[in-house]
């Protein structure tokens, strides 16, 4: 075991974890199994971050309604993230522009970051796990 | 799926008791579950399961302990807010207990 | 920082992200029906001798040979086994899977 994981068994280091979504909500299980780790990931008080890339950005939109579907309309989730201190959610904004989306369509607030900034923020994280 | 029948309705639960569907939850039902996990329900219990349902319905999920004891603390008072008031009205874990007799499922990122 | 892609370039948009996404310096590896990427004749040989520069190119060889594309991997592209992978992941920091 190296000394970081040794230190990180004493609580000691914080490591960057960025969860990169990429996937619609409800055509697959991706969206809704990552934001479930997401919020599991709370409880090891790290330094959590979300990016919304490519399909990942149709997860925010707001007004979703999923009664005829028979599914779980898991989109106010996304508002109980601040309860649980993540609070940097980061949207690529090549990915809103090609699917004719603004900030005004999310539910929650988010940073729009274009791709330069997004893949230097993706670079400068410990740990990425992507759904 | 087992089958309980309490307040003269039948309602569906899960292995570990809670249950299925949210909508079939009344205060009966709140009242039997509170039976089988041998808590008395007072106005305290009260407003701590009605939070939970509120909070539920907002957020479409059941929150983890240390959330739960920051929003009841925001709403309720720093005196509620704590894991130690939660555990005294629900000995065997405030998230769990709490969710069960509130007909929530068991709380993500209860670990 | 490593990217894997296992995705075909022709279904998914996975490729496409990833190159718009890797800082200069990055490793990007293909494997599975990721390796079609990373062939010549094909619509995304362009994009990647673009972005060949910038990057570190590297398909798996056991995936190209098993889709009969070992033979026209394009000038570039660095051909890994097993091990070469494993290295790969070893002597990188972080690592993003582009599923």
């Amino acid at each position: 075991m190296s000394d970081q994981e040794m230190d990180m068994e004493e609580g000691g280091v914080v490591k960057q974890f960025m969860f990169v979504n990429r996937k619609a909500p409800y055509g697959t299980i991706y969206a809704l199994e990552g934001l479930e780790v997401v919020l599991i990931s709370a409880a090891f008080e790290q330094d959590v971050s979300m990016a919304f890339i490519d399909d990942g950005v149709y997860e925010l939109k707001k007004g979703q309604d999923t009664k005829a579907l028979g599914q779980k309309n898991f989109s106010p989730t996304y508002r109980a993230l601040e309860g649980y201190d993540i609070e940097k959610l980061y949207v690529e904004k090549e990915s809103m522009a090609v699917r004719g989306l603004t900030v005004e369509d999310f539910a929650v607030d988010v940073t729009v970051l274009d791709h330069a900034e997004m893949a230097a923020k993706m670079a400068e994280q410990d740990v990425l796990i992507s759904f | 799926m087992p089958m309980i029948e309490a307040a003269g309705k039948s309602f569906e639960v899960d292995e570990e008791g809670y249950l299925i569907n949210l909508s079939d939850w009344d205060e009966g039902i709140a009242a039997y579950l509170a039976n089988e996990e041998k808590v008395e329900l007072t106005p305290n219990h009260w407003e701590v399961i009605n939070f939970l349902r509120e909070y539920y319905s907002e957020y479409q999920i059941a929150p983890a302990i240390r959330v739960l004891t920051k929003a009841i603390s925001k709403k309720l008072g720093a005196d509620k807010g704590s894991n130690k008031y939660l555990y005294k009205l629900f000995p065997y874990g405030p998230a769990k207990q709490a969710c069960k007799i509130a007909g929530l499922p068991k709380p993500t990122g209860c670990i | 920082m490593l990217h894997i892609v296992n995705k075909s370039p022709y279904e998914r948009n996975a490729l496409e992200s990833c190159l718009r996404l890797a800082i200069n310096g990055s490793a990007v590896l293909l494997i599975e029906d990721g390796v079609y990427g990373a062939v010549k004749g094909g619509s995304f040989e362009g994009a990647l001798q673009a972005a060949l520069p910038g990057l570190k190119i590297y398909a798996l060889g056991p995936d190209l040979s098993a889709r009969g594309m070992a033979d026209r991997v394009l000038d570039g592209v660095s051909v890994v086994d097993y091990g070469g992978f494993v290295d790969l992941v070893a002597e990188h920091s972080n690592c993003q899977s582009w599923l």
